[in-house]
């Protein structure tokens, strides 16, 4: 059976599993200064932003790959990725979707993101992202008619660089940790979102990110900025082929709410996880911070993580103006040979400030799972309070489920309240579940999505449903 | 600081008799002490207070010779009142006494001179050190179906002779099928301060009971390190109390080794710091076989400049089904300048288990004040009493009545 046969046989599985063939353009193997000045060169950046990079890559010079965390991987071979990889009719940029290559147009209809904006997805403005750059936004008029800023990441350092300049960098400096550092000397695209001072974002705007080509690594960049007063709510999603070789994915996020302004960010994350035998998979190892940088701004991490072989991502809020408010939802839903380490970082600064983490872990099969996170309150964060819950269900006596909060409290004005539990599904539910007529497998799913419920709520409806499914699709075949 | 450990060392080596073999390992261990030195932040298990840095600004100069042959005198004023006892007496590194008076000769065995291997897995450089200087260990057993009449307070003091000092000590026990021993654990050195380095091993045989209570109240200027080593075997059942507030600096790592099923154990802490004082309770407990429990409550109050940490660890292998494992930790702020810090951490492979923690901190409540001042009790009464009710919770986790009440009144504290 050829790859191509079996990637079908698979597909019963990980539906995102398909390949699309389109030619595509690479810069060279490997990482060094040429390879970081072809990217900016091929993507007709200023200066300012070479000098970024370039700086970047003489700190990661100096860095070295943190193995702190609990799942472990093979060494990675950093030169002997491509660090950038786009679709070649990509080159002479399409002025409207009509323009854009069919192929490319497909594949995203069969993720079931219709880029059309005919084909209306409920008002929700879609910004697609392939390998490593955008392809397509869509709903660009209407959000323009408000000021609202939503476009690439290539896009803005075009267009809007007094912004670009302002902010990028602020939140995640050059001077980071290893993936980072590395994402900010080679990141290719992402997102870029600045709403304008009382505007409320009439839609949700969603990046959708692929990873077609292989031996490749995606590093896009997330740049979402608030002024003062507006609110947006933002989703990403994410899938990528099947293939045996392990891929890296090290994204940026960086979320600035300034006075009053509140950001909400989703993620349902369902990159490929790898077969059954743990072969293959994304890595998944990504840095997102938000900074509440004005007094009673708000930021709220949601996230479903489902997929990769390993995903190793901290979402976090830096609660710097005062009464600011961080919210952590996430489910994270570990299967077969599948890791995760992670959670959160609630950095309490300002006064006031209010944080709230659920995390709900599911672990089934072989696989791990971590929640590690941080609250740190500050000597001068005065009467700030924090909460945080995570509980964990463990499927089977293969897997493992973990628990490490650091916790850190130095104002004796305010208050942390930390609770976890871990557990299995009861007999008792499930007997009571039976009796009623459902098989264990309902039985179970309708009791993980009962335990899921609180972080499920959380998403914006659309993703709800789908998010909702996927739960019951990873933890398919893992009863009994 | 190498060749100050080594010119200490041989120090030691020329004025005290130890045999060949004793010396061979000896030297082993100061040369992989050499090696690591004091453990750092760097490492995950000193995170919250760095003890190398702590030494630093607290001793500067620290000094390992210890001279063995010298006796100390004993002053009988630091005994306790009120509650008959067995004794060990600790000074300057020296036991100088081991007084089971009150018990069946025939039924307790003391060893000296046992062997030096440790039995479990560690990465702690603090035990090569103790290893390295300690004077003599020994071993005591209690033989099979013996319960101590009295309990065993051991004695740990230092006086004027010790300045700067690295001191040591070493103490196996075994107790024996169906046995019991309780132990108290008494500190009441001189301050001078002094780096006391405590490392006990205990392996608890089929059906045994330990009791261990650690009481560290006079207000000292000495750092503190102790180490606990508990080995369970069935139905066994362990139980540490451990009140920290004295010291500048204590901290106590307790590891227990469920193998047994049906084994228990318990841990309970106080804090109750003020003024610069840091103090730390690491527990990990390892729950290997099926069917055992481990319950776990730390309270922390803290004043001014004063700083706590509580690091607790829940493993439960994959073959420990039917665990359960509970750990709780509770702190008040009473100061702008405390701080407190925990890291409670389950690392858990079986699923039939049921395993869960809390952990909160915050101030007195405002409105639990108020309703004592409402009835007639001025601020500080107030204070003092919801305090007291705080502490009071875990002291009545003592299982021992009598000493129970004797750790009561030590503390002061009031039903």
């Amino acid at each position: 059976m050829d790859t191509r046969e079996k990637n079908i046989e698979n597909l019963k599985d990980y539906k995102y599993g398909f390949t699309t063939d389109i030619e595509d353009i690479k810069a060279p193997k490997g990482l060094n200064e040429d390879v970081i000045k072809f990217i900016s060169n091929i993507k007709k950046e200023p200066k300012w932003m070479l000098d970024f990079r370039l700086k970047a890559y003489e700190r990661l010079k100096l860095l070295k790959e943190p193995n702190w965390q609990k799942p472990k991987y093979p060494k990675i071979d950093y030169q002997d990725l491509y660090y950038y990889s786009a679709p070649k009719s990509m080159k002479d940029k399409p002025k409207s979707l009509d323009e854009l290559d069919p192929k490319l147009l497909e594949t995203y209809k069969k993720l079931g993101i219709p880029l059309q904006e005919q084909a209306r997805l409920n008002g929700i403005a879609v910004d697609a992202v392939f390998d490593s750059v955008s392809v397509a936004t869509t709903f660009k008029g209407e959000l323009t008619k408000q000021g609202i800023i939503f476009c690439s990441m290539s896009e803005a350092i075009q267009k809007h660089p007094e912004l670009v300049k302002k902010y990028l960098g602020t939140v995640i400096p050059v001077t980071d940790h290893f993936f980072a550092t590395l994402n900010s000397a080679v990141f290719t695209d992402g997102s870029f979102v600045y709403i304008p001072k009382g505007v409320k974002c009439p839609m949700e705007l969603s990046t959708y990110f692929r990873i077609n080509a292989s031996e490749t690594g995606q590093f896009e960049r997330t740049l979402i900025i608030a002024d003062k007063g507006s609110y947006v709510s933002y989703l990403e999603g994410c899938t990528a082929p099947m293939r045996d070789e392990n891929q890296l994915h090290a994204a940026n996020v960086e979320l600035i709410a300034l006075d009053d302004a509140e950001i909400k960010y989703s993620t349902v994350q369902n990159w490929y996880p790898g077969d059954e035998n743990g072969k293959g998979g994304i890595y998944n190892f990504v840095t997102k911070r938000g900074l509440c940088k004005g007094k009673n701004s708000k930021i709220s991490w949601t996230q479903v993580e489902t997929g990769s072989a390993i995903t190793w991502k901290y979402p976090s809020c830096i609660l710097k103006g005062d009464n600011s408010i961080g919210e952590f939802y996430s489910i994270a839903i570990t299967n077969n040979h599948q890791k995760a380490d992670t959670g959160t970082k609630m950095i309490h600064l300002g006064k006031n400030t209010k944080s709230k983490i659920i995390s709900k872990g599911i672990s089934a099969g072989f696989s791990d799972m971590t929640y590690r996170g941080l609250v740190d309150i500050n000597s001068k964060a005065k009467n700030s309070s924090n909460y945080t819950q995570c509980d964990s269900l463990l499927m089977g006596n293969k897997c493992g489920a973990h628990t490490v909060p650091y916790i850190k409290n130095k104002n004796f004005d305010s208050n942390i309240a930390h609770e976890a539990t871990t557990s299995k599904i009861s007999e008792e539910q499930l007997h009571y579940c039976q009796q009623r007529g459902l098989n264990p497998e309902e039985a179970v799913g309708l009791i993980v999505n009962g335990f899921c419920k609180e972080v499920l709520q959380q998403l914006p409806m659309e993703f709800a449903v789908e998010a909702q499914k996927l739960v019951g699709i990873s933890l398919e075949g893992s009863v009994g | 600081m190498s060749e100050q450990l080594q010119l200490d060392f041989d120090k030691i080596i020329k004025t005290s008799k130890f045999s060949n073999e004793e010396i061979q390992s000896k030297k082993f261990f100061l040369k992989k002490f050499i090696e690591n030195g004091f453990p750092n932040r760097k490492q995950e298990d000193w995170k919250f207070l760095d003890i190398s840095q702590i030494i630093k600004k607290n001793i500067s100069d620290l000094s390992f010779f210890n001279d063995y042959s010298l006796s100390n005198k004993i002053d009988s004023s630091i005994f306790v009142d009120g509650l008959e006892h067995n004794k060990i007496i600790f000074i300057n590194g020296r036991i100088e006494k081991i007084d089971f008076s009150y018990e069946d000769q025939n039924k307790i065995e003391i060893k000296d001179g046992t062997k030096k291997d440790i039995s479990f897995d560690y990465e702690n450089s603090l035990i090569d050190l103790n290893s390295a200087f300690i004077n003599k260990i020994f071993k005591i057993i209690v033989n099979k179906n013996y319960s101590l009449k009295k309990p065993l307070i051991i004695y740990h003091s230092t006086n004027d002779k010790m300045k700067s000092t690295n001191v040591n000590l070493r103490l196996d026990f075994e107790l024996g099928e169906n046995s019991c021993l309780r132990l108290i654990d008494f500190f009441t050195d001189n301050t001078n301060k002094n780096f006391i380095n405590i490392f006990y091993n205990f392996n608890l045989l089929k059906d045994s009971i330990l009791k261990n209570y650690k009481i560290d109240k006079f207000k000292n200027d000495n750092l503190k390190y102790s180490f606990n080593n508990i080995e369970h075997s069935n139905n066994s059942v362990s139980e540490t109390f451990i009140l920290s507030a004295g010291s500048d600096y204590f901290k106590n790592e307790i590891n227990c080794n469920l193998n047994g099923e049906y084994s228990s154990a318990f841990i309970n802490g106080v804090f109750s710091l003020k003024e610069n004082q840091q103090h730390e309770i690491r527990t990990t407990i390892n729950h290997l076989v099926e069917n055992t429990k481990s319950y776990q409550l730390i309270k922390s109050v803290l004043g001014k400049e004063a700083k706590s940490a509580y690091q607790g660890k829940i493993f439960v292998n994959s073959k420990a089904q039917k665990t359960d494992g509970y750990q709780l930790s509770k702190a008040i702020l009473l100061d702008e300048t405390s701080e407190f810090n925990a890291k409670p951490e389950l690392e858990i492979y079986a699923d039939d288990v049921k395993c869960s923690h809390g952990s909160a901190s915050g101030s007195l409540n405002e409105d639990s004040i108020f309703y004592l001042m409402s009835r007639g009790l001025n601020y500080q009464q107030s204070k003092e009493l919801l305090i007291n009710g705080f502490l009071l919770d875990v002291v009545e986790k003592i299982t021992d009545s009598e000493i129970k009440n004797l750790i009561k009144n030590i503390i002061g504290l009031k039903e």
